[in-house]
């Protein structure tokens, strides 16, 4: 493992969140600092709040939250739009991508790329630069070119789905990406290529968040730091031993360790 | 790259007389007549127009055909609006015989129209009205198109002048596909219809430019009943385009315009619209009832192809069909209608398989927003002569909010066993995770809403030629303003 580096200001700081879905009280209280150059993975059994969580610094308006607050380079997001973090540069890998029927993925990433440039206020990208740095993309990401020809998601089968969420990722260069179960439903070969991409996208200046339900996928992506998920709380941390022992003694050890301590 | 050819048909009218009553004596010399309908209005329009005796009958005919029917507009549409007081309306308003000079004379309104839809400028010119009329009347301008169009002997002038130039073939085919009785709307557009196109492709030919027609309703209180006439001889090919703007008036204007389409053995022709007349504003104020008949008639082994996109109007009424009555003709219908606000619109096609290996291809799209309804009406029929007929058929609506109406009304009568019927339909929704996912990549939630319809109608806007399609979707862009975000 690198030697880590931190920064003094964390790119992602979480204090005290709490979030709900309707009545339903979902995070109930989340604490965590993510500096630059850094790779999470946060696990966690079905229920725990996983994909809550990244859908809440995300934005999405299915949750409200309850309380607490999330700063990203220092700046609070809770009270910005969704469209506002994603130019910010916070990517969210989708758990079900949506298909967009007849919309080509073509002009759909071109015009996120446009958007986070003109608000960082630079001007919109020529159609032929983008075009070959798509393509760049597309072979860096090893994603099947005609994928990117075809309508976004319409028709992809599940692993190709995932795989689009690589390449949107690589083509928005987000400074924090977060992936929402992006390995569940891989085969093996999907599985590479998806943290081939995320494995790309590793740099000192930027930070990724993964959440997973398996062991596997961090076979390819070694994280610095994994945390349990439990009921809404982070109820562990630790480096990547973490991983291992939760894939030995399965999430009910976690359970017995948390409803020990109740 | 071939630029349109725009022909105005501005109805720019002098003041009205305010004062003036029902009842009064026509001034044959004035270029204006008063309002209402009667059979003076309709020889008035005609001896302004210098017809012939034979363009009088007919007219007079379809006069006498639509007192009979007076008042008893069709009622089977889904569309609701008051009675239109058919002397409420002026019939004739001659257009202004000086046209705008330059662009600093052209009314901003209609500028900024243009500006919206992102027309160029040198576009902007012709469109409002400066270089069109120069394009009739000044030899400069006109010569390049015309000269090309003329060298290979097409025909493409205002429906007068084809009647004074060119009688034989306006004689032999006007009302053959749409007959001076064939409803309350076509009916009375035959007996008041003021101008429209005309177009000849002689056989074998294929017109080299696309043939575009701008109509445009200035005058407030006019009905505009304009009546175009396409002729594809033998083999040949033509691409005829048509636009259609507006201003905002708080009334609303009637527009009852019979469009015919003959294509003859082997010919094809390809029709293209884009409507965007007076939607009406947000309280469903004002707007033009669209209520228009267009018809073709494909004979043996031709094409005619109807694509459509639909964003103006109060209320649209309107179903560009063809009748296959030619072995292995084809006709098609592309079709993309969005209503917002109040709109109203109810249109779709009628395709009759009469003969023998008949295709036609129904795609149409339905957009419904803010309160809009929208309904797709259409209707296939396979008549016993039609072996081997086949029909594929695909309606799709998609709504936006939850106060706006879709509606498909599929009519299906087969008379032959070997016909094959496809019809799918579907209705969807912009869903909130769809926006999500757009907005997670950086696009606002207008942005993203555009981004989906456009996508929904991207299987229609590649029928239409390029220059169109750009605008099409600039059009969508300007229309949903308001309904999203």
């Amino acid at each position: 493992m690198a030697t880590e580096t931190k920064k003094s200001t964390p790119l992602l700081s979480i204090k005290g969140l709490t979030a709900s879905a309707g009545d339903l009280k979902i995070l109930k209280g989340i604490d965590l600092d993510i500096y630059p150059g850094e790779v999470h993975a946060i696990m966690g059994p079905n229920g725990s709040g996983k994909s809550t969580l990244t859908n809440v610094l995300a934005g999405r308006p299915d949750y409200t939250v309850t309380g607490g607050e999330v700063l990203f380079e220092g700046q609070s997001i809770l009270g910005l739009e969704p469209e506002i973090r994603a130019r910010m540069g916070l990517f969210l890998a989708f758990q079900y991508p949506l298909e967009l029927p007849g919309v080509r993925a073509w002009q759909f990433l071109k015009a996120g790329v446009d958007a986070k440039r003109l608000h960082n206020g630079q001007e919109e990208m020529s159609a032929r630069e983008f075009d070959q740095m798509l393509k760049a993309k597309v072979a860096e990401v090893q994603i099947d070119p005609e994928l990117v020809r075809r309508a976004v998601n319409e028709g992809f089968s599940g692993g190709e789905k995932k795989r689009n969420e690589v390449l949107q990722m690589a083509v928005l260069d987000p400074k924090l990406a977060l992936l929402d179960e992006t390995d569940s439903g891989l085969d093996i070969d999907a599985l590479r290529i998806v943290s081939d991409g995320v494995n790309l996208l590793r740099s000192p200046d930027k930070a990724v968040v993964l959440v997973t339900h398996y062991q596997r996928i961090l076979n390819y992506i070694s994280p610095n730091h994994v945390h349990v998920l439990y009921d809404g709380r982070i109820v562990r941390s630790g480096g990547p031993e973490l991983a291992h022992e939760l894939e030995e003694k399965g999430y009910d050890w976690i359970k017995d360790l948390v409803d020990a301590t109740v | 790259m071939t630029t349109p050819r725009v022909i105005s048909r501005d109805a720019t009218s002098s003041e009205l007389d305010s004062d003036y009553k029902w009842g009064f004596t026509i001034d044959i010399g004035s270029d204006l007549a008063p309002k209402g309908l009667s059979e003076e209005i309709v020889r008035l329009i005609s001896a302004k127009k210098e017809e012939p005796e034979w363009m009088l009958e007919w007219r007079l005919k379809a006069f006498r055909q639509w007192l009979k029917l007076k008042e008893q507009p069709p009622k089977w549409a889904n569309v609701e609006y008051p009675p239109i007081d058919y002397q409420d309306i002026y019939y004739y308003a001659a257009p202004k015989s000086d046209a705008p000079k330059s662009l600093d004379e052209v009314d901003p309104e209609i500028l900024e129209a243009f500006e919206k839809l992102g027309i160029p400028l040198a576009e902007r010119a012709k469109l409002a009205g400066v270089a069109v009329d120069a394009v009739v009347d000044s030899v400069s301008v006109a010569t390049t198109y015309q000269d090309t169009l003329e060298k290979q002997g097409i025909i493409f002038c205002s429906m007068s002048e084809a009647v004074k130039k060119h009688p034989e073939l306006v004689q032999k085919y006007l009302g053959s596909v749409v007959p001076y009785s064939d409803n309350f709307y076509a009916t009375l557009n035959s007996a008041v219809f003021t101008d429209g196109s005309f177009a000849y492709i002689p056989k074998g030919v294929r017109c080299p430019i696309e043939l575009m027609t701008y109509f445009r309703i200035n005058q407030a209180d006019s009905g505009q009943f304009e009546r175009t006439l396409i002729i594809a001889d033998e083999g040949s090919y033509v691409s005829y385009l048509e636009g259609c703007t507006a201003p905002a008036r708080k009334t609303h204007q009637l527009h009852a315009a019979v469009v015919e389409l003959v294509a003859l053995d082997d010919a094809e022709i390809k029709y293209s619209t884009l409507q965007n007349w007076f939607p009406g504003d947000k309280d469903g104020n004002g707007g033009v009832y669209n209520f228009v008949t267009k018809r073709g008639k494909a004979a043996k082994n031709a094409k005619i192809s109807w694509t459509q996109v639909e964003t103006g109007s109060a209320i649209t009424w309107k179903y560009p069909s063809v009748i296959l009555e030619g072995d292995n003709s084809v006709g098609e219908f592309y079709s993309v209608a969005l209503v917002n606000n109040h709109q109203q619109a109810d249109t779709g096609t009628k395709m009759i398989h009469i003969g023998k290996n008949t295709r036609s291809t129904i795609v149409a799209k339905g957009i419904s927003a803010g309160q809009g309804n929208a309904t797709y009406r259409g209707l296939v029929k396979v008549l016993a002569s039609a072996d081997g007929a086949k029909n594929f058929t695909q309606c799709d609506s998609l709504l936006v909010g939850d106060k706006c109406g879709a509606h498909t009304v599929p009519y299906i009568e087969v008379k032959n066993p070997t016909a094959q019927m496809e019809h799918e339909a579907s209705t969807s929704k912009v869903s909130d995770d769809q926006l999500f996912y757009c907005q997670q990549r950086g696009m606002s939630v207008e942005d993203a809403h555009f981004m989906i319809i456009n996508g929904f109608c991207r299987g229609i806007f590649q029928e239409l030629p390029f220059e169109f399609a750009m605008e099409a979707s600039q059009l969508l862009k300007v229309s949903l303003e308001g309904a999203v975000g």
